[in-house]
């Protein structure tokens, strides 16, 4: 089932609908409402490993509905610490959960100052009115 | 309705294989099969009902209307099975001597010259397997022609229209190019000014369907040719879409360099539930010594395969080509002439006369006269009744029709391209109208009807999530025994 | 309107225009610029009636030296087996025949249940997991492996054995530049090719392909060679003949990634080289990188069992330039045709095929007066010796009504006194012996 539509507060958000929760130095990483819907039910996750890196822009991964598959793109640079394996195991909790359940992957920052680029809920917003 | 192997009965058989109470040589241990195969164990009748059944549960051009855009489902003549099944055709080996292939040969080479003609470009490979190998054909030969005039490094982009089929893009990868995508003007034209933006020197070409894939020929083709030209690339011409255009205008007179057609579109090859189908490749003179290697040539009275051809780009499928499929098209060219013509006249009228009569009914985003096919957007129904292109697909089928190709081109909401051909009467044409005009009213009146269509079928709607989250893509035999060695 | 098979009557086509609203067809093209308008009739042969058509076509035939004019050992990659009749009847009914890619499952769950048992079938075959549901032919589902292979290690080195058919070979040099690939090949000792040698070339290499049997006629060391590719960290990549089958050991029960290979011994005529069926199995860790259709099976709204086409997302229409291939049209029906010739021999004359080719060989063996090209154990074709050269041997022998086979020096190097004769099960014991007395007379 999937979630009401919302973009919380506190996330960083990246233009190709990516959030990142900052806590500290190290970030949470996922794909936004407005992604998830596009999609469709997701029915699998491609993870990166554990260990292996992310770089702002890049795809880090790569999430698959019925109708498409779409790269994640990492919305900050650093060094993978964990994967979410309930994303892997059950990928329909990212649909269900986008923010919370559904995180994708936890990071240590290398360059935190890349937050800066990073767009505020309303920025996001109006980039979501656009699509 | 039960698989094969469900109907399996361990001992039974249907055919008999000749022996002739010889030896038989052992096979080395180590390359022995240890374990027999469970293939099917059925009598020969079982066998028969079987496929019939299955045959039941299909819905093919003979059975209906079929207007599924791009694809071109007209019609495929029963007389074309009937030679392409002669045995001086079937029982011939792809290594017989030249000398005792001629009627295949000068099957070929006639081929050969008819394409060229309906393409205006004078050298034709038949080798490509179907549409997408021909375009990866075509592209290999643009980057054999730059390679020899020392671009080849520089040329690493080609360009497609936003509207391309998907295997445009995919085919550009294989070749080993980089993407660039150009936008489409609100009359459904390339935009001429984000194209002379991204065409430069690192261009190697373009590769366009045109018409495209909504349907619209492109009013400015002759400057697009030319601002691609300019910059020394060539054009590429998808002929997905040919049907509208044969003995109308030929992709050489639009400026295009290099032709992929595929018969199993306009020229009646039967698509056979995903093939088999043919590419076949025309080019300007320039680019015919790259052609695939063998090609088919005439010497005075007789035909042969030239190998000789050094600077080929290779070889992209095995033997001369699917000959069964130059068969059937040679065939159905025989049988129009010169009024090939008629055939693409008619598609482009029966077309137009449907949208006229459809579109007040459905959104048009394109308010054209359209060439073969074109796009209507069901986005209306979905913002007012929550209806959308898929649902008006699954209740079609329940009025014996075959969707239209839905949710493509991309660049259109909840697409519906519908591709009548010129092939079906005004009754069936009528038919459908009415049927797209009382689902568009369900919609309104009853759109859980729609949404839980089709109800007429031999199966209701599918969970494709399922079938993708837990592929299962072969019979589990589970407790079935295996097979015991006869005895 | 009289063309062809055009349906519109001269009324229909006026009360046409009128509903468009337009006065002529012309105006239906007014969207055309001018200057690329084609003003001329078209330059090609004139239109013949289906009776005139169907002599034509009968004329052109008549100039092919087929199977019925000519007793031919001919196969070096497409084979005469017999397809049976019941092939015939399911290929031309109309609702296989004349319809589209099943993309709109409610439509098509005749094929789509035939594409299953396809699958389930070549599995059961090659050993494998998933099987598409066909590619191009036998010689382009090379390339396809190399891709998967490339994408899934990593490494960009491709294997093939000299032992592989030429025009499989030519085919991944084609493809390889665009991928990225180098390809390199390993020289045949003795008709097949050593292991070591394989070990030592598949170093750093996505894959290795090596057949079996393979091109020569002869059989491989298969299960060393997979072996060695493994060592190497490469993928064992088989390119097999579903006809030998039921006697040689499927590729999955010794350690292959992958089998490929040709499927036109198993239900489709020779037709001049095409169309046929490739067909291309793997394990279930690459089922994500298979190009080409895949049907799977689920339930509808009732709960019933159904099937469609599954994990389309790997597919160009919606991947688009990430997609693991182009393809789009494969070769369904000609998959259908080895469905059902396959369903016809079941695992008994599967078994039965294979033997009677093998028996025959050894016949040949014995009656043909020269000697064997190779000391090895050969599946459905021999490889012999001729003093003189094999394609003067081909030559005279066809002026006797028999082609002998195919004259090996045709593709291979330092081979132009080899002579590959194929025996199916449609050759008989007199057919060999009427062969050798041709041979003995022209060598």
């Amino acid at each position: 089932m999937a979630a009401e539509e919302s973009y919380p507060e506190g996330l960083k958000y990246h233009p190709e609908h990516d959030w990142a929760r900052i806590e500290g130095d190290e970030a949470v990483l996922g794909i936004t409402w407005w992604a998830q819907d596009a999609l469709g039910e997701l029915v699998h996750f491609e993870a990166p490993a554990a260990g292996g890196t992310t770089t702002k822009d890049a795809p880090y991964g790569e999430v698959e509905s019925v109708k498409a598959v779409s790269d994640v793109i990492a919305p900050l640079s650093g060094e993978i610490l964990e994967v979410n394996q309930k994303a892997v195991d059950e990928p329909e909790i990212v649909n269900d959960d986008p923010y919370g359940e559904g995180w994708l992957v936890r990071i240590r920052l290398s360059n935190p100052s890349e937050a800066d680029a990073l767009l505020d809920v309303d920025a996001y917003r109006a980039v979501v009115a656009g699509q | 309705m039960e698989l094969i192997f469900e109907k399996s009965q361990a001992g039974r058989r249907a055919g008999r294989v000749p022996s002739h109470g010889l030896p038989v040589p052992e096979v080395p241990a180590e390359l022995r099969r240890a374990q027999q195969p469970r293939l099917p164990e059925l009598a020969e009748n079982e066998i028969v009902r079987h496929f019939t059944n299955l045959a039941d549960r299909n819905f093919g051009i003979d059975t209906g209307f079929y207007p599924l855009g791009s694809c071109t489902m007209k019609y495929n003549p029963r007389v074309n099975e009937r030679v392409a099944g002669l045995p001086g055709f079937v029982n011939l080996h792809p290594h017989q001597e030249d000398e005792g292939a001629q009627g295949a040969l000068e099957l070929m080479w006639e081929l050969q010259q008819i394409l060229a003609e309906v393409a205006g470009l004078p050298a034709v490979t038949l080798q490509p397997a179907a549409g997408s190998q021909g375009e990866l054909t075509g592209l290999m030969l643009m980057r054999a022609y730059f390679a020899d005039r020392g671009e080849g490094e520089r040329r690493d982009t080609i360009i497609t229209a936003d509207t391309a089929h998907g295997t445009n893009p995919a085919s550009v990868t294989m070749a080993g190019y980089k993407l660039e995508k150009v936008a489409t003007t609100d009359r459904g034209n390339l935009d001429l000014d984000d194209l002379r933006a991204k065409v430069n020197e690192r261009t190697a070409g373009l590769m366009l369907t045109n018409p495209s894939t909504l349907g619209l020929f492109d009013e400015g083709i002759v400057e697009v040719a030319e601002i691609f030209h300019s910059q020394g690339a060539l054009l590429y011409y998808d002929g997905a879409n040919l049907n509208a255009v044969v003995g109308i205008s030929r992709p050489g007179d639009m400026g295009f360099d290099i032709v992929h057609y595929n018969l199993h579109k306009t020229f009646s090859q039967p698509h056979g539930c995903g093939g088999p189908g043919a590419g076949p490749v025309a080019v300007r003179e320039a680019l015919e010594p790259y052609l695939p290697s063998p090609q088919v040539v005439r010497d005075g009275d007789t035909f042969r395969l030239d190998h000789e051809r050094p600077k080929s780009i290779g070889r992209v499928r095995g033997f001369a080509g699917p000959f069964g499929v130059f068969v059937r098209s040679y065939a159905y060219m025989r049988a129009y002439g010169p009024d090939l013509r008629a055939m693409s006249e008619t598609a482009v009228l029966n077309a137009n006369y449907v949208l006229a009569r459809l579109k007040d009914v459905y959104e048009l985003p394109y308010d054209r006269l359209c060439m073969h096919e074109f796009v209507l957007s069901a986005r209306g129904l979905k913002k007012e009744h929550g209806v959308t292109a898929l649902d008006v697909a699954k209740r079609l089928m329940d009025y014996g029709i075959h969707p239209p190709t839905i949710y493509f081109p991309l660049v259109v909401p909840e697409a519906l391209m519908i591709e009548p051909t010129e092939t079906e009467s005004k009754e069936r044409l009528d038919h459908f109208v009415e049927a797209m005009t009382r689902i568009a009213a369900e919609a309104a009146d009853d759109p859980a009807l729609l949404k839980d269509a089709p109800h007429e079928r031999p199966v209701r709607r599918l969970d494709e999530v399922k079938a993708a989250k837990e592929p299962i893509v072969k019979y589990a035999f589970g407790e079935r025994p295996l097979v015991e060695a006869e005895a | 309107m009289t063309a062809g098979y055009l349906s519109l009557t001269e009324r229909d086509r006026d009360e046409m225009l009128a509903a468009i609203g337009v006065s002529s067809m012309e105006e239906l093209f007014a969207q055309i610029p001018a200057s690329v308008r084609f003003d001329r009739e078209l330059d090609v042969p004139p239109a013949l009636s289906e009776a005139e058509l169907v002599r034509h076509l009968e004329e052109l035939a008549a100039k092919n030296a087929h199977t019925g004019s000519e007793l031919s050992f001919l196969g070096a990659g497409i084979y005469d087996h017999y397809v049976p009749a019941i092939v015939d009847y399911v290929l031309q009914r109309g609702e296989f025949l004349t319809a589209y890619t099943p993309y709109q499952p409610e439509m098509s769950q005749g094929v789509l249940q035939a594409i299953f048992e396809y699958q389930t079938v070549i599995c059961e075959l090659t050993g494998m997991d998933v099987s598409n549901a066909s590619g191009y032919d036998g010689f382009t589902v090379a390339a396809d492996a190399c891709l998967i292979a490339t994408r899934h290690t990593g490494r960009s080195k491709i294997v093939l054995t000299e032992t592989l058919n030429p025009q499989l070979r030519q085919v991944v040099k084609t493809y390889a530049p665009g991928f990225g690939l180098e390809v390199v090949e390993v020289r045949h000792v003795g008709g097949t090719t050593d292991p070591a040698q394989l070990a030592a070339a598949a170093q750093d290499a996505a894959a290795v392909i090596f057949p079996q049997p393979n091109f020569f006629g002869c059989l491989e060391p298969a299960p060393d060679l997979a072996a060695a590719a493994k060592e190497a960290g490469a993928l064992a990549v088989a390119h097999v003949d579903l006809t030998s089958l039921g006697v040689l050991e499927a590729p999955g029960a010794y350690g292959c990634d992958m089998a490929i290979g040709e499927g036109q011994s198993a239900g489709n005529y020779q037709s001049y080289g095409g169309p046929h069926y490739g067909f291309l199995a793997a394990r279930t860790e690459f089922i994500r990188r298979m190009p080409g259709r895949i049907v799977g099976e689920t339930t509808d709204l009732n709960g019933d069992r159904v099937f469609v086409l599954t994990l389309q997302t790997r597919e160009q229409h919606i991947l688009r330039e990430k997609a693991t291939s182009n393809i789009t049209t494969n070769q369904t029906l000609l998959a259908l045709g080895g469905l059902v010739t396959l369903s016809w021999l079941g695992p008994a004359g599967l078994r039965e095929l294979g033997e009677t080719c093998m028996s025959l060989v050894g016949y040949a063996r014995e009656r043909i007066g020269l000697p064997a090209a190779f000391e090895r154990p050969a599946f459905k074709e021999l490889a012999v010796r001729t003093p003189i050269p094999a394609r003067e041997v081909v030559r005279r022998a066809r002026e006797r009504g028999v082609h002998p086979g195919y004259a090996l020096g045709r593709d291979v190097e330092g081979m132009d006194d080899v002579l590959l004769i194929a025996l199916t099960e449609k050759r008989t014991p007199a057919e060999v012996d009427r062969l050798a007395d041709v041979l003995a007379e022209v060598c």
